[in-house]
This record gives C-alpha cells, structure tokens and sequence, in this order.
C-alpha cells in the first residue's frame, strides 16, 4: 500500500458525474466550419503558414511558433483555408483573437504520417521535438507545451512522474471515461514519458470515485512499474499542488513549480496525445470533451475535433435553449461562463457545462462577512480568505499580498463554504489583477526614469566634449598664431611652408578621429537605454541611417577639397564632419540595438 | 436563451448565515429546556422578551441607518445576541434590567460599530457586563433557587415578578448561586461546611450541572456540524481546569474545579459566547491562544476578583486582543517554509 498524505481543507460538492458517464464516448460528427485559436497554449502565439484558399490535409500543421515556446496547429481535418480572422475564442473574458477557419471538405483525407514504432532507437531529443511537432499542450489545465514540462532544468532529478487521473471538479467526466475506454493508450504514452523523464517512481492517481476507471488503469498497468494510487475524494485533490502533496507529502514552494522539488505531473489526456504523436505519428487534432447539465438531453462525453464550435456540441447532446440559465466551460467550481457559443473547442476544453437556474443557482446576494472561519477552514492552501477579502475590498494590496494572495489557486473552496455567499474569488482575482498594473506601471515608469537619466547622462557628456573641442581649438590657434609669428620674423622656406601645411591637416585628422571616437561611445550609451524602453521601429532606423551616410559622404569630400584649397571654411567642415560622423554611428548602433532587441524579444 | 454571467465557482454549498445561526438556536435548545426544568420559566421568559427587543432595537437601527431592513433582519443573528442575553441573565430579572443589556448591546456594541461583521466585541457580553456593573444587586439577587417546575413560581407568577416588580415575592425563589456562596463562605468555613447549602444539592451544583451539561451537549452538535470549530472551548476548558489544578487544588480555599467547569455560565460561555465568530481570533493558532486565554481570565476573576462569574468579562477582555492575536497567529501557507506573521514591512 502506498503511503498517503493529506492536503488541509476541502470540500465535497455534489459531483453530478454520473449523468455523463451512462454513455460511452461518442465521435462529435464533423461541423459546418472549424475555428482554430493560434494560440491554444501558453507561451507565444502561433503564426499561420497557410493563406486563405490553400487546400489543408488532416493532421497537416496550418500554425507554428517560430521564435519562442509554444506548439503548433494542425487542421483537425481536410478542407479549405477560409480565412484568418480575429474571432472570440475561450476566454473568461470573452476577447477575441486571431484564428484559422478551416471548411471541411468531408473526406477527412490523413496527411503522410510517420509513425514510429519503437521509440527507443531515437535519442529523446527526438522524441520531445516529435511531442512539440504534434502540437501538445497540457490538456486538463493551463496548456502548458508538454514538451517543455517534460525537459525540467538539468539540475534537478525528477524524483516522481504523476499522472493526474484525480478530477475532482464536479460534472467533468473527460479523464474518467478517457481513463475507462484508452486505458493502453494512456499507459502507452506515460511510459514514453517515463522514458524521457527517468523518474524514480511513476504514479496514476485517481479519486475513489471512478472504480472503472482504476479497475481499466489497473489492468494496463499491470505487471509494469506503474503504481495506480487511489485517493480519497475531496475536491480539489486534483490540482495540481494538492495532489503533490497527497502523493509524496511535500509542497511546491511558493512561487516555484513542481520540477524544483523533483515532481512533473501530466494529464492522462496528455498522454493518449503522447501516444499517438509517437505510434502512430498522429498530431493533436481532438480530445475527448464532457457535454452535461440539465440542459441537455443526452450528457455524455465527446470525441471531438479541436476547432468545433461549442453550439455544434451542445446540439449533438441534445441541447435545449429554453431551459438554460449559464453555460459553463469547464467545472462548477473553476470553470467560466460562457457569452457566445460560438467559441471553439480547444485543447485545454475539458468540459461544457449547460446548467439550468435549480441546478446552478444564483447565489443569493452577498452579506457581511461574519468571521465564521469557514472558508479558512476550507482553503487547500491554508490561507485566510476572510483577511485577503477584507484588505481586497479596502484596496489595501501590500497587506493581501503580505498574507500571500498569489499563493490563491484560485480553486473557488472559500466562496463555496462561505455563509454569506461572498463570491471571494472574485474579489482576489480583482486584487490580482491590481497588483499587477500596478506592478507594469512601476516598471514603466523605472524604465521612462532610466531612459531620462541616460539622455542626462548623454547631454552632459556631450556639453563636456563640446568644451574640450573648443579649448582644444584655442590651443591649436594659440600655437598656430606663435608659429606664424615665428615664420614672420625669418624668412620661409618652400619646404617648410610644406610641412606647415600637413600638419595642419594631420592635427585636423586627429581632432576627427577623437570625436567620432568619444561621440561613438556617447551615442551608444544614449541609444541603448532608448532602444531597450522602447518598441524599435526598423524601417524608420533604416531611413535615418542612410540619410546621415549620404549626408557624411558630401560633407567628407568637401572637406577633402577644402583642406587641397587651403580654403579658411576648413575648421568649420571639419565640425560638420565630425557630427555628422556622429550621426551615422549613433544610426548604427540604434538600428543593431533595435535588431538585436527584436531578436531577444522574439526569444522570449 | 440569456445566460447568465458569473465568476466562479457556481455551486454553492446551500448554508447561509440565517441558517448558521439558526443552527446556533436551536442548539441553545437543550440548555434552556434544562434550565426551565430547574429553574422556572425565567429564562424562558427572559429569552422571549430579549428577542423581541433586539429584533426591535436591530430593526429601529438599521432604519436609522438607512439599511434594507428585512434583508438583514433575516441574517438572524441580533436574535441570537437576544437569545444569548436572555440564557445568561439571572431568572428574575427585572425587564428594564433586560431591557438595558439588549439594547446597549445591540445599539452600541454592534449597530454603532457598523453593523453585522465589523463589532470588535462581542454585542450580548457587552450588554451583559454593563448592567452587572451598573446594576449589581438586580444581577446578583435574582437567581432562582434549583427546584423542579412544580416547585417553583408558575408562568404567571414569573411574568408578574420580572414585569412588574413584585420584588418582595421574589425573595422566597432566589437563593444565591454555587459560585457565588462558597466563594463567600470558603474563608470563614471548611469546603465540607460550605458544601451543607442547598444551592450545591447532591451532585455538584444542583440543577446547574444539568445546564452545563445540556450546553455541553448543544455545544458538541454545533462542532460535530462543523458550525464552530473545537479549538476554543477546548482550549478555553482547558486553560480554566489548568489553572483551577495549578493554583486551587485546595477545596478548602479556592472553588473546586468541578464547580468551575458545572456550576455557573462555563459551558454556555466556551460553546455559544466565546465562540462568536465576528469578535473572536480567525486561524486554528490564534483560537487556541484566544481560548485558553478566556479560560485563564475567568479563572482569575472568579477566584481573586470581586465578581462570582467572569465570562462575560474575560470575553470582552480577550475582545481586545483579537487583533493583535490574528496578527500574530496567520497559519503557514503551503509552499512557504514558515507563516508571514505581523504586518507589511514589519518583521515578524
Ligand atoms: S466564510 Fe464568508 S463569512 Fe465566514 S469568515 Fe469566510 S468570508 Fe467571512
Ligand atoms: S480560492 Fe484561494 S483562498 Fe479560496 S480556498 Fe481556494 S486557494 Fe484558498
């Protein structure tokens, strides 16, 4: 028997499972048209490599991240490019963002694709470029790119793999039944993963309540070193701190993730993806999505294609428009309503919950906190949700995040509990959200109070350098005039006007060469704290530089001619030239800085 | 098809605070049944009459206050503040007496701090401690001898005494509590003497035990319901059976603990009083701390203060310190190696 912890807290809502587990998975058919967010997972956005008009294959990619994590796209099925459009995707907020939208063409022709059948005569590399290329992201929470959860930094041994069967969010079925009916597949890919990782233990573990699913998870694991560990039910044992902490009695440290204390957890519907990617060469192009509520006739769960818009699910389920009062995508307890069902499914959609007003109701308005405790009671992560609401609503955030609001996983456990149905979250996300504008307002203006000081900085200098010319100019007229005095004074020789004369120009020459060399300094200086506070514009730099180039050359040859003609305007061409090579070079470095820039911003 | 907009979670756990401290009522039920069983139909009485005051002192409040009135009427909680005044108050008070504590507390201690939530004390003690101050004799000599309801006034008769002032009848029912007689006699007699009263009985205190006990009993359902938690009256038990052992083992010149724990408001205070949520510490830490604090205070004021019982007090005491105690005593979050104590900036 495996050694178990607990985690402080929790609660046990109705689970309401049962209504989406009655029926097997079900293949959502093809819908009329497939919106595809560029951006799926976190990190950057991917950019479209088709056009509108190009003609898609299955599984073929129509988006990759060039520069930067992320995964790619693929089209989840043959068709037509319709267009790339900015269309509301998921979101709690409801924005909208730039998408493909693919027609299919009904015949759901497969690319060429390149299965491998033992993945063990590849180096891992490999195998992790394969995952990326298969565009997978973590599909139960945030989407993180797998294949970058899966190379944690070098330093750190990777003590135990967990694979997150627990969902313990109420309604949500997607990991039960994935778990019930790709019990091999599942196994399948958590050993590539194992491979890859080389963890000392390997762990699946699932809430007590999905005995079909440990009994299938059990099976496939049979006689490996797989442990399928049985949890107690109690929501949230599946996030991802909490079950961390079930499992292996330690705690990620606050404001770390679990790789620094040798854990990686996945989902099992990351790992049917994984499996695929490898054995059969296949991309993510579908997952499995949960469909339930009252407001549907036939909840169960889907086989459904990136891309499908949520109203063509919900009408393969029955879905009755009269009797639903919010749309849910994913859980109750964490889970965001839905405005528009429009919005496609994603690889992070794990749930479409279509609630009537008995099953969901609003809560019933908000009274004053009575200090009852409860939600400190609650809280997984042991924070005191009552003070953090209290200093949330007053504004005064030093205090919220004194008693550690960012350590808040947001899992709704207070707001559930609480007797005055206070809707707390809400109140810390505000804060959250505060906090940080507040924060990007501060660096704004440390960087607008950098760059003020740098122009400083810069004018000084260049006041200094202005002085030294001119003292330096006054010396060489001062000699000059005593030299002339002297020549006055005997007769002069061929020769030796001659040799006045090139030193004249040599001491010019040298006079150019310190200022192009001090201004080069000064106006790298200045450029620098420019260009890193500021979004540099290439083509304007570009411009500039040429301009100051073809300005230097004229200037350059009048010099030349002036200094053959002994012509009086020569100190002043000189000056000329002198701030003009200036400009050139200070052109230079703006346009390597902002290139540069660029290129570490694209990195990021 | 509209749909509603909502942040999250949408379920809710169906126990408002109406209910929760409906819940609370119902179990003072046990206790007051007890006490009207030995005691008479004072109490019952009392508990009536303070509801109804504080409901109207709570509802002419927050009218004044511009409040919605039914809204708030219904969070049920100026009646338990009513209920917990007229459990404490001595059987035969006089109504005006009654009338004092329930309005100042619901008036001062907790309308004029703002209402619901933001009282830093607790509103019945605060009642209850002023008339006991302000009206000593009232609050000492109305205490009805423990006989069974046959034996004492009928319903009648009670009402008479407390709302018409038939002081000189009274004296024949009232006779003076446990605690109170053998703090008095303890200094002139052996504990064996002291214990001839009939006010002690053939138990521990007669006809007092059953209350405490049925209070007990209320106060366990409230935690086995997860209304309270048990940290502060275990802890407040606790801090007042410690110090009874540590400092008054001898029954000869300090009350026993028996009678500390059975004989007078010990068990309505650790399970009802001091587990008041709004004036009471927050984190598991910080209750105990609060507890046994109480515990500690009520043993120090019944034994060398001038007053028999100290509930009321040593609540209000530790009323005060609440702030400083919960800033002290936050739990450690997970993932941080300890808990941030004290406030920003400061060190703690
Ligand atoms: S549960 Fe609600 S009422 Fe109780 S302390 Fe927390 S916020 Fe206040
Ligand atoms: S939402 Fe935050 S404060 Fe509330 S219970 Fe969850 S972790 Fe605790």
């Amino acid at each position: 028997m495996t050694q178990l912890w607990s985690f402080p807290g929790g609660i046990h809502p109705a689970e309401n499972k049962h209504q989406s587990t009655s029926r097997p998975i079900r293949p959502a058919t093809l819908p009329e048209r497939l919106v595809l967010p560029l951006q799926q997972h976190i990190g950057e956005p991917a950019e479209p490599v088709v056009e509108p008009g190009d003609q898609v294959l299955k599984g073929q990619k129509i988006a990759d991240v060039m520069a930067g994590i992320g995964v790619p796209v693929h089209a989840p099925t043959s068709g037509t490019i319709a267009g790339i459009e900015r269309l509301p995707v998921p979101h709690p907020s409801g924005m909208a963002d730039w998408c493909i939208v693919l027609e299919p063409d009904g015949n759901d022709t497969w690319c060429e694709l390149s299965p491998v059948a033992d993945y063990h005569s590849l180096d891992r590399e490999a195998v992790l470029e394969r995952i990326r290329q298969a565009g997978i992201s973590g599909m139960g929470g945030a989407g993180f790119p797998t294949n970058v959860k899966l190379q944690p930094p070098r330093d750190r041994k990777v003590s135990t793999l967990i694979l997150n069967g627990a969902e313990c969010e109420p309604y949500i079925t997607a990991d039960d039944m994935t778990m019930r009916e790709r019990a091999n597949e599942i196994q399948k890919g958590l050993k590539i993963m194992a491979w890859i990782l080389r963890p000392e233990r390997c762990v699946v573990a699932i809430e007590d309540n999905k005995p079909e699913a440990i009994e299938a998870m059990r099976k496939a694991t049979e006689g490996t070193h797989t442990e399928v560990v049985v949890i107690a039910t109690r929501y949230p044992s599946g996030g991802e701190k909490q079950l961390i902490q079930i499992l292996t009695g330690m705690e990620v440290p606050s404001g770390g993730i679990p790789a620094d204390i040798g854990v990686i957890c996945q989902n099992v519907g990351t790992a049917v993806a994984v499996s695929r990617a490898v054995f059969r060469g296949e991309p993510l192009i579908s997952r499995v999505t949960t469909v339930t509520g009252d407001g549907v006739s036939e909840p169960g769960n889907f086989d459904t294609l990136i891309g499908t818009p949520i109203s063509h699910l919900l009408t393969l389920a029955g879905f009755d428009p009269e009797r639903i009062n919010r749309l849910i995508l994913g859980g109750p307890m964490m889970g965001y309503t839905l405005e528009d069902t429009a919005v496609p499914v994603v690889k992070t959609t794990n749930c479409v919950i279509a609630a009537t007003e008995p099953e969901l109701s609003t809560p019933p308005p908000e009274q004053p906190c009575i200090r009852c405790g409860m939600c400190a009671e609650a809280c997984p992560m042991e924070l005191l949700p009552q003070q953090l609401f209290w200093h949330a609503k007053a504004r005064d955030f030093d205090r919220a995040e004194h008693l550690n609001l960012f350590d808040c996983i947001e899992c709704g456990v207070c707001s559930y509990v609480c007797p005055s149905s206070i809707p707390l979250v809400q109140y810390y996300r505000y804060a959250k959200g505060e906090i940080r504008t507040q924060q990007a307002e501060q660096l704004k203006a440390d960087r607008a109070r950098v760059r003020f000081e740098a122009r400083q900085a810069r004018l000084e200098r260049e006041q200094e350098e202005k002085e030294q010319r001119r003292q330096e100019r006054a010396r060489a007229a001062a000699e000059a005039q005593q030299r002339k005095q002297a020549e006055a004074e005997k007769p002069v020789a061929d020769g030796d006007a001659k040799d006045e004369r090139s030193a004249r120009t040599a001491m010019v020459q040298q006079a150019l060469d310190r200022k192009k060399a001090g201004a080069g300094t000064a106006a790298k200086a200045a450029t620098t704290a420019e260009a890193s506070a500021e979004k540099p514009d290439i083509g304007a730099l570009e411009k500039q530089l040429n301009q100051a180039r073809g300005k230097l050359e004229t200037m350059e040859s009048m010099l030349e001619e002036a200094r053959v003609a002994e012509a009086d305007n020569v100190e002043k061409l000189e000056r000329a030239v002198a701030k003009n090579v200036d400009r050139v070079k200070r052109a230079e470095e703006a346009l390597t800085e902002a290139r540069q820039q660029l290129e570490t911003e694209a990195g990021e | 098809m509209s749909l509603v907009q909502q942040s999250s979670p949408h379920a809710h756990r169906a126990r408002s605070t109406s209910q929760v401290m409906l819940i609370v009522m119902l179990a003072t039920l046990p206790g007051l049944l007890a006490q009207t069983l030995f005691f008479g139909w004072g109490n019952l009485i009392n508990v009536v009459w303070c509801v109804l005051l504080a409901l109207g002192a709570e509802a002419t409040m927050l009218m004044l206050r511009g409040k919605p009135v039914s809204f708030f009427l219904k969070d049920n909680t100026a009646a338990v503040t009513g209920l917990l005044l007229g459990l404490s108050l001595p059987q035969f008070t006089p109504w005006w007496v009654s009338a004092v504590a329930v309005i100042s507390a619901i008036v001062l201690a907790k309308q004029l701090y703002g209402g619901l939530g933001a009282n830093p004390f607790n509103p019945a003690m605060v009642g209850y401690a002023l008339v006991l101050v302000a009206f000593p004799v009232a609050m000492t000599t109305n205490w009805a001898e423990a006989a069974m309801l046959a034996n004492a006034p009928g319903f009648g008769e009670t009402l008479n005494i407390i709302f018409a002032g038939q002081q000189t009848a009274v004296d024949a029912y009232t006779m003076a509590t446990p605690l109170d007689e053998y703090k008095h006699k303890i200094a002139s007699h052996t504990a064996q003497e002291v214990l001839q009263h009939p006010t002690f009985g053939a138990g521990v205190a007669r006809g007092w035990e059953w209350v405490n006990g049925a209070f007990l009993l209320g106060g366990l359902a409230l935690v086995a319901l997860r209304i309270i938690t048990w940290h502060i009256p275990v802890s407040l038990l606790a801090g007042l059976a410690l110090m009874s052992l540590a400092f008054g083992a001898n029954e000869d010149v300090y009350t026993p603990l028996s009678l500390h724990l059975l004989a007078g408001g010990t068990m309505l205070g650790a399970f009802f009083i001091a587990t008041d949520p709004v004036s009471a510490a927050t984190s598991h830490q910080g209750k105990l701390i609060y507890g046994a604090c109480i515990g500690v205070l009520i043993y120090t004021i019944r034994s060398w203060g001038n007053y028999p019982d100290a509930v009321a007090f040593s609540v209000l005491l530790m009323n005060f310190a609440v702030p400083f105690i919960d800033h002290y005593t936050p739990p450690r979050t997970y993932g941080h190696h300890k808990p941030r104590r004290g406030i920003p900036g400061k060190t703690g």
